[in-house]
C-alpha cells in the first residue's frame, strides 16, 4: 500500500466517535496512529496534546487539510503504544510525562529517561496500576553527556535567584558561549492529571483555574467552553463579552510585567518601573471589577460570576485612558534606546522552522514568522467576527519577542476598549443542565503565551471523568534550548523572560 | 529618554499618588515595620523567596512588592538571591514531593536567627492540590513555620501586612 501523505485522507474513512465536541475525536488503531505520527513528522499537521488515561493514549491534532483539529484515540491493552516522538520530537517530553505517570511504554522513544518522576513520589506510574517504591535521589538522573575541549558546565536551580518558579538548567559553556542548554522540569508536579480524575465539577474548575497562575483566565475560559462545547450550552452574550475583557486585560498585565522583567534584565530599570506601574494600574482595576486582582475563579461553565457596572466600565475605560499614552512612551524610548536594542536583536534567535515543527503558540511562534492565534484561527466568542491584527515578526530574536508582546498589547486596548463602549445587556450566566449521559468536549484559547488545550469527558452525572490540560509551554520549553545556543550565558535571562514559559503550567 | 527622566522628577511619586485607603494602608504599615525591623536588624531584613510547588499567582503578588506602589525596599525589606543572605524564608506552594529536598537544603543554607513565612492557601494547608500523591503536605510538614499569609494569592498589601505580623513574633522572642 502507499503511504498516504495527507492526514485528511487517512481520517476520511473513520467515523468519528459520538458526544464528543465540537471537533471530532476518532478511535484508530496502531498503524492509522503510526501513519498519523509519521505526517506530523513530515510537517503535514500540528500537535496540539498527547495524553491517556487508563486505557488509552489520545492525541489532539490540527492539519491544513482537516476542516477542524481533532483527537484520535489509540486504545492500550498491553501498556504500550507506538512512539510519535520517534516520528515528530515534540512529542518526547508528552511521551515521557504519560510513561511517569500511566506507565504506558513508547515504542521506539529515543528518549527513555523519567520527565516528571523524579523518584520522590514512593510510588511508580501512580495514575496507571500503582507500585509502591523507596524513594530515589534526585540528582540521580542522567544528563546528557557532552564532551570536548575547554567545555564546563553552570548547574542552576531547581531555587533560582529571582522571585520565579523552580527548575533546573544545565548549561554546557565554552568561555562565556552556551554550547547546550538541558532543562530538567517537573519540579512542581502537583498530580493535576490524578487530581483531574473523577472529581466534581466545581473542583476541577478550582483546579484546572490554578494550572498556572498567571494563565488563570484564560484557563478557566478553556475549560467552561470544553464544558459548554460538551453539554450543548450557549453562553448569554454579555457573559461571553466580559469573558473577553478578562482575557484581555490578564494579557495586557502579564505582558507589561514581562517588557519590564525584559528591561530590568538588560539593566534597564526605567522600563521594568513604568510597566511595574502600568501593570499595578490593571491588576487594581481588575480587583475593583471583580474582587480578585488575578481574576480566579471568575469564568465558569454557564457564564461568568459577576457583572460588570456602569462605574465599572468607567474605571477599567480611565485605567486604559491613563496607561495607553504612557505605555506609547515607554515604546519610544525602548525604540530610541540603542544600548538596549544592543541587547535583545540578534540574541535568542528561534528559527521559523522549529517554531513551526513545534507548533510553538503565542508571542514564540509568531516572533519567528509562525502566523497562528486561537482567537482568530480558531475563533470563539467573543472573538468570532472580529477582526483582529495579529503582529508577524521574521527576526525570531528576543526584540521580536519584545515587538510582538507590545503591538498584543496595543491591540487587546482596541479590543477592550470597543468592547467596553458597547457592552450588550442581559444575563451572565445560565444554569447547567443535567444530560444523564457520559459526554466529551475540547476546546483550546488564546491566553498571554500561547494556545492552552482542555480535553474532558463528563459521566451521565455531570462529574469530570478525565480532564486534561495541556499548557502553551510544552512546545516552548524545548525551543528555549535552543534560543540561547551560542548566545553568552548572561543572555540566558533575557531569552528566558521573552519566552517566559510556565514550570507549574508545564508541570501539572 | 531625558524628556521622561525629567518628567518624573517634576511628578509626584506614584507611591504616595492617589489619596485611597490602600495606599493610606501602605504607609501604616510601612511606618509600623520601619521601627521594629530597626529593633531587629539594624535597619533591614533580607528575604529569599523559595516557590515550593506554586501554580505561580503567588509569585505574580511577591513580585508586586517590589514595584513602584508598594516599594517594599523603602521599608528595609529587600529580596535576595541566596538562602545565605537571607533572614526569612518566604515559601509558597503546597510542597511538591518533588521540591522537597530543595526546599530542606534551602532552610539548611540560610543562616540562624531565621523565620519562615508560608504564603498563600496552598502553602498553609495545601489548597485543592491536598489528596495527591505528589505532594507532601503543607509548607509546615516540612519546615518550621512562624507565620502564615493566606490568600489565593494573598495581596501585596496583605503580605506587606504579615510580614509585619512576624515582626511582632520575633520581637516577642517567640523564636530565635
Amino acid at each position: 500500500m502507499a503511504m498516504a501523505t495527507d492526514i485528511a485522507a487517512l481520517l476520511a474513512d473513520q467515523a468519528p466517535l459520538p458526544g464528543h465536541e465540537p471537533w471530532p475525536r476518532y478511535q484508530v488503531d496502531a498503524l492509522l496512529w503510526t501513519d498519523i505520527g509519521r505526517l506530523l513528522g513530515a510537517g503535514e499537521g500540528d500537535l496540539l496534546g498527547l495524553w491517556a488515561e487508563r486505557d488509552a493514549v489520545h492525541l489532539a491534532l490540527r492539519a491544513p487539510t482537516l476542516p477542524s483539529p481533532c483527537v484520535i484515540s489509540l486504545p492500550v491493552t498491553d501498556g504500550a503504544f507506538p512512539s510519535i516522538g520517534h516520528h515528530h520530537a515534540p512529542a518526547i517530553r508528552l511521551e515521557r510525562a504519560v510513561h511517569d505517570l500511566y506507565g504506558f511504554i513508547a515504542h521506539d522513544a529515543q528518549d527513555e529517561r523519567p520527565w516528571l518522576d523524579h523518584g520522590a513520589w514512593g510510588v511508580r506510574v501512580p495514575l496507571g496500576v500503582p507500585e509502591e517504591v523507596s524513594p530515589r535521589d534526585p540528582a540521580d538522573y542522567p544528563m546528557l553527556q557532552v564532551r570536548g575541549e575547554g567545555l564546563h558546565q553552570v548547574p542552576v536551580g531547581p531555587v533560582h535567584a529571582g522571585i520565579i518558579e523552580p527548575g533546573h538548567f544545565r548549561f554546557t559553556a565554552n568561555g562565556e558561549t552556551v554550547v547546550r542548554l538541558e532543562q530538567r522540569l517537573g519540579y512542581t508536579h502537583k498530580g493535576i492529571d490524578g487530581l483531574l480524575t473523577d472529581v466534581a465539577l466545581p473542583q476541577a474548575q478550582r483546579i484546572v483555574a490554578r494550572v498556572s497562575g498567571d494563565s488563570t483566565v484564560a484557563l478557566s475560559f478553556a475549560f467552561a467552553r470544553a464544558v459548554e462545547a460538551a453539554l450543548g450550552i450557549a453562553v448569554p452574550e454579555r457573559a461571553q463579552v466580559i469573558r473577553g475583557v478578562m482575557a484581555e486585560l490578564e494579557r495586557i498585565a502579564n505582558h507589561f510585567g514581562d517588557i519590564g522583567a525584559i528591561g530590568n534584565d538588560a539593566s534597564f530599570p526605567l522600563i521594568h518601573a513604568y510597566c511595574g506601574i502600568f501593570r499595578e494600574r490593571v491588576l487594581a482595576a481588575c480587583d475593583a471589577l471583580f474582587s480578585h486582582r488575578l481574576m480566579m475563579d471568575e469564568i465558569i461553565p454557564g457564564g461568568v460570576v459577576q457583572n460588570i457596572s456602569a462605574a465599572g466600565i468607567a474605571e477599567l475605560v480611565a485605567a486604559l485612558d491613563e496607561i495607553e499614552p504612557r505605555f506609547a512612551q515607554i515604546v519610544r524610548l525602548y525604540d530610541d534606546t540603542p544600548s538596549l536594542q544592543d541587547r535583545t536583536c540578534f540574541t535568542g534567535i528561534v528559527s521559523n522552522e522549529l517554531v513551526t515543527r513545534w507548533a510553538a503558540g503565542g508571542h514564540v511562534g509568531r516572533a519567528s514568522g509562525r502566523d497562528f492565534d486561537t482567537r482568530r484561527d480558531l475563533a470563539y466568542a467573543p472573538y468570532l467576527g472580529l477582526t483582529l491584527a495579529v503582529p508577524l515578526f521574521k527576526s525570531g530574536d528576543v526584540d521580536a519577542r519584545v515587538r510582538v508582546r507590545i503591538r498584543e498589547v496595543e491591540e487587546s486596548i482596541r479590543l477592550l476598549r470597543r468592547w467596553l463602549a458597547a457592552l450588550p445587556d442581559g444575563e451572565v450566566i445560565v444554569n447547567i443542565p443535567r444530560i444523564g449521559e457520559a459526554r466529551e468536549g475540547i476546546a483550546m484559547v488564546e491566553a498571554f503565551r500561547g494556545d492552552v488545550l482542555v480535553w474532558l469527558r463528563l459521566d451521565a452525572d455531570g462529574r469530570v471523568a478525565r480532564c486534561h490540560v495541556r499548557d502553551a509551554s510544552w512546545f516552548q520549553w524545548p525551543l528555549l534550548e535552543a534560543a540561547i545556543e551560542n548566545n553568552i550565558v548572561a543572555d540566558f535571562p533575557l531569552c528566558n523572560k521573552s519566552f517566559n514559559c510556565s514550570y507549574a503550567g508545564h508541570d501539572l | 529618554m531625558r524628556t521622561l527622566l525629567f518628567r518624573s522628577l517634576l511628578s509626584a511619586p506614584v507611591t504616595m499618588g492617589a489619596p485611597k485607603p490602600e495606599i493610606a494602608d501602605l504607609e501604616e504599615v510601612g511606618a509600623a515595620l520601619t521601627a521594629r525591623a530597626r529593633k531587629l536588624f539594624g535597619r533591614s531584613i533580607s528575604i529569599r523567596e523559595v516557590d515550593a510547588g506554586s501554580c505561580n499567582g503567588c509569585e505574580l503578588e511577591i513580585n508586586a512588592l517590589n514595584n513602584a506602589v508598594y516599594d517594599v525596599e523603602r521599608f528595609g525589606i529587600r529580596f535576595v538571591a541566596s538562602p545565605r543572605h537571607a533572614d526569612v524564608l518566604l515559601v509558597t506552594g503546597p510542597v511538591t514531593k518533588n521540591m522537597k529536598v530543595a526546599l530542606e537544603r534551602t532552610f539548611d543554607a540560610t543562616p540562624a536567627p531565621k523565620w519562615v513565612v508560608a504564603v498563600g492557601d496552598c502553602a498553609a494547608g495545601c489548597g485543592i492540590f491536598q489528596a495527591s500523591y505528589a505532594v507532601v503536605g503543607s509548607v509546615a510538614d516540612v519546615v518550621p513555620v512562624d507565620l502564615h499569609i493566606k490568600g489565593c494569592p494573598p495581596r501585596p498589601i496583605d503580605l506587606l501586612r504579615g510580614l509585619i505580623a512576624l515582626m511582632d513574633l520575633a520581637t516577642a522572642g517567640k523564636r530565635a
